[in-house]
């Protein structure tokens, strides 16, 4: 052991970590998000693209891959930080962009703020993004650091103070931690949000010296992405939190659960753990203490079952990912029968907040039962889909007509689902609602771990509970009755009410059997399976009743209910779009120069609606699928 | 502390032993609870069949009784409207792919399925739900005894078993959600496979799904 303490440990890599990131800072930079939705965006060839411009111009600049700010709706973007000027955001990157932001700004001095985003610091010629809506309502905690630090160096974390909670809190008792956790009521932010104070203190009651501590980042919800982002642009926050707990509880080893098809997080969270480990932040003796924790990173083969926790243990320990019944929690008999703690990602992540500025400061933020912020990927019919963190109790509507700019194209809200497919469909009535675990739940979703899917009037609320479903009954393990055949049945139901098939009765055994499949299922898979279904059923009855009894699909997306037809007054005889547009040559040409579909070939595949030119806008989907008769039709 | 604790169910108090789960203490004392994956010897309890629930004064919802383990004073109701239903639907959607042809089966008359329909008024056609097919090929590879898969209710009694008397399992649980089945390594027929005709697992199946071919004297 070493003489001096942890604080002093700390001081050290602070000075050295400060002492790195200010010599850089005379140059400039050029910080390219690569998180996986920039990468996707082609943000790997953007950061190329600046690499040789700034080369070929011999010009003294850093390229960096940060990780995701949030701003995903304007990938790929790229922040360029110059001396002189403030840090100016920049989106929608292409390589003519990117040419001339190095000619104009980083050559020149003139930073183009035509095709800027936002500026990152106050300054007296260009809005940041605190100007806009999105920034009002924003509060960032956990996502502060994302797309600002260099995920890849552990100098630039520390340099934000990072590590600093380590440092305080193995200057003192393990109990404080727990402490200051608890008295923050802290909520588990995987979805049912139990306190995780409560949850750790269970594991001292166990009287195991052998303790785990497990990250759950098996994230599997369609539209979710927050604890990948977090993960790839911040992994030592998550470490640092995870740190913190091993030490309240006085574990020695922890896995981080990540999903193998995120292959960028668990490439950035092991180098993150490799640094940390060189640094003497992991491992023995961590920070020259008595204390030893060290960490692994275990890949889930994808199955969205292992998200619950007994299921996860199950696959770790080689077996089939199976849940269990309960009790014995985690806390008392988990990972090897030993008591282990499993939290999401974001839950770790608030950890080191809560230790530096306190219990207190944690309260003041959200609302009294749900304290702290909520972490959102805001996708679907959102202007501005992204990464969003706001404070618990902003209400569904702020989060979607301010931070998320309202709908797409002018469109109509009808719904939002949140929470994934354990979730619900919320309607416009319920868009007052503040965003809670408790409120969201008495509205008949769950705050899940933050999934947040906008739809508008095109998208049709049966075909919607039918996708979940369809996601639920193929992730069903089929351990337990309940899941393993009622949501086939609840399936098989909601397709025969997509193809306008069904009576009220129908509706009836739909309803029923979600009830019960909710209440007799073993774990929570098949528990909130329903939710989506319960929820439309609740709301959107409307749509089902005109399903089963007029065979009208309202929103005109059930195939089985739809037809497409050419309009003739609209139709230009000139056009022939449509005719090429169609894979089965269903289009032809009337003998009068109109165009026409034979319904005997057409098979609803959208590509003559695509295709016909916005001036015409001929061709049109009726429900139910009648053809309207000609002869009314010349009549009017 | 006793060994034993008192419990009220359904109005009559009965001695159980500490530590027992709800679902054993009942049984023991002759009041009937449907059940069909529950193994008394195994440490954690399967819960997957999902037919015991009882009420239990103080909890809210309808939970397993072989998942809840017995307490001083408790006091449970095997029956109420809120059971009697779950226990419908748990028992029609464990028929719906169960292939229902019982004149055929050997297990007529000795199968836990009718057991239940008859201690509960259920019946073994049920019309809420359609029938899902399963149409696995029967394994009658073994001389003596066959497994038709069509007839399998997973409840695991044949796994446990196997498992308890063979060193190295010879059967065991494969494929997710509604392909799950009870299998070989490798899928192969019994015979192919490394069983040693031990038989257990027949002689435990709950409804004639591995049964004799001859019936035994």
């Amino acid at each position: 052991m070493s003489t001096s303490g942890p604080r002093e440990e700390y001081g050290k890599l602070l000075e050295e970590a400060r002492e790195k990131v200010k010599s850089g800072e005379g140059r400039a930079r050029v910080l390219v998000g690569t998180a996986t939705c920039g990468v996707s965006a082609g943000a790997l060839k953007i950061k190329e693209d600046f690499i040789n411009e700034i080369q070929s111009k011999g010009l003294d600049a850093d390229v960096v891959e940060v990780g995701c700010m949030g701003h995903c709706y304007a990938e790929p973007l790229a922040v360029i930080a110059k001396p002189g000027f403030p840090p100016v955001c920049y989106g929608y990157l292409d390589d003519g962009l990117v040419h001339r932001l190095v000619e104009d700004f980083l050559a020149g001095d003139d930073p183009s703020y035509e095709y800027a985003l936002a500026a990152l610091e106050r300054n007296d010629v260009f809005p940041t993004f605190e100007d806009f809506p999105r920034g009002v309502y924003e509060e960032k905690l956990i996502l502060e650091n994302c797309g600002y630090i260099d995920a890849y160096d552990l100098d630039s974390y520390i340099a934000r103070d990072g590590y600093g909670a380590l440092a305080k809190a193995l200057s003192g008792e393990p109990r404080a931690v727990l402490e200051e956790v608890k008295a923050a009521n802290l909520r588990g932010r995987g979805g049912a949000g139990f306190p995780a104070g409560i949850k750790w203190e269970a594991s001292l009651n166990g009287g195991d010296s052998e303790k785990y501590v497990i990250c759950n980042a098996d994230e599997g919800d369609p539209g979710a992405f927050m604890d990948r982002s977090i993960l790839e642009s911040d992994p030592h926050l998550v470490i640092e939190g995870m740190i913190l707990c091993a030490y309240a509880i006085g574990a020695e080893k922890g896995y981080l659960y990540i999903r193998a098809e995120y292959p960028r997080a668990v490439g950035h969270v092991q180098q993150a753990i490799d640094r940390a480990r060189e640094k003497g932040l992991l491992g023995t003796s961590i920070l020259g203490t008595d204390f030893n924790f060290d960490l692994e990173i275990f890949q889930g083969s994808g199955a969205f079952v292992c998200g619950e926790a007994t299921a996860l243990v199950s696959s770790m320990e080689g077996k089939m990912g199976m849940p269990e019944s309960r009790p014995p929690r985690l806390a008392s008999h988990g990972l090897r029968g030993k008591p282990t703690i499993l939290n999401n990602v974001k839950t770790f992540a608030y950890v080191p907040f809560i230790i530096n500025r306190g219990a207190d400061w944690f309260k003041g933020i959200g609302t009294e039962e749900s304290p702290g912020t909520a972490v959102f990927s805001l996708v679907g019919k959102v202007n501005s889909t992204g990464l969003v963190e706001v404070p618990m109790g902003t209400t569904l509507r702020q989060l979607i007509f301010e931070v998320g700019d309202g709908l797409r194209d002018g469109k109509e809200f009808k719904a939002v689902q949140i929470g994934g497919p354990s979730g619900g469909c919320l309607p416009e009535s319920a868009l007052d609602v503040p965003i809670d675990f408790d409120s969201l739940h008495e509205a008949g979703a769950i705050m899940g771990s933050g999934g947040l899917v906008v739809m508008d009037e095109n998208d049709c609320m049966v075909a919607v509970a039918r996708y979940f479903l369809e996601f639920t009954q193929h992730e069903s393990c089929g351990k337990c009755t309940f899941c393993r055949l009622g949501t086939k049945h609840m399936l098989d139901i909601l397709n025969d009410i997509c193809r306008g098939e069904g009576d009220p009765e129908t509706l009836n055994l739909l309803k029923e059997l979600a009830e019960d499949v909710r209440d007799g299922s073993l774990c929570n898979l098949g528990r909130t399976a329903p939710n989506p279904v319960l929820t439309t059923l609740k709301y959107f009855m409307d749509e089902y009743k005109a399903h089963i009894e007029e065979g009208c699909c309202p929103a005109r997306v059930c195939r089985d209910l739809i037809l497409f037809y050419i309009e003739p007054p609209r139709c230009s005889k000139l056009c022939n779009v449509c005719v090429g547009s169609c894979p089965t040559e269903a289009i032809f040409t009337r003998d009068d120069g109109l165009k026409e579909i034979d319904q005997e070939k057409c098979v609803k595949c959208n590509n003559c609606l695509k295709a016909c030119p916005p001036e015409y806008n001929a061709v049109i989907k009726l429900s139910p699928p009648v053809l309207p008769p000609e002869k009314e039709k010349k009549a009017k | 502390m006793s060994e034993y604790v008192k419990i009220v169910i359904d109005g009559t108090e009965v001695k159980a032993r500490r530590g027992e789960k709800l679902l054993w203490a009942a049984l023991e004392n002759d009041i009937y609870i449907p059940h069909l994956c529950a193994i008394r010897e195994e440490a954690r309890p399967n819960a997957s069949c999902r037919l015991c629930f009882v009420e239990v004064e103080g909890t809210q919802d309808p939970v397993p009784s072989c998942t809840r383990t017995v307490e001083d004073g408790m006091v449970v109701k095997t029956r109420s409207p809120r059971v009697d239903r779950l226990v419908k639907t748990g028992f029609e959607l464990l028929l719906s792919d169960h292939d229902l042809k019982c004149r055929q089966c050997p297990a007529n008359r000795n199968c836990a399925l009718q057991t239940i329909a008859k201690k509960r008024g259920l019946k073994l056609k049920q019309k809420r739900f359609k029938p899902v097919a399963r149409n696995y090929e029967i394994d009658d590879s073994p001389e003596e005894f066959a497994f038709n898969r069509n007839r399998c209710v997973l409840c695991g009694q044949c796994v446990f078993a196997d498992r308890r008397e063979n060193e190295t399992g010879v059967i065991g649980f494969a494929g997710r959600g509604i392909n799950r089945v009870v299998t070989t390594f490798q899928d192969l027929p019994l015979a192919e496979s490394i069983c040693r005709k031990c038989k257990v697992c027949v002689d435990v199946c709950p409804v004639g799904a591995l049964y004799y071919k001859k019936s035994p004297e």
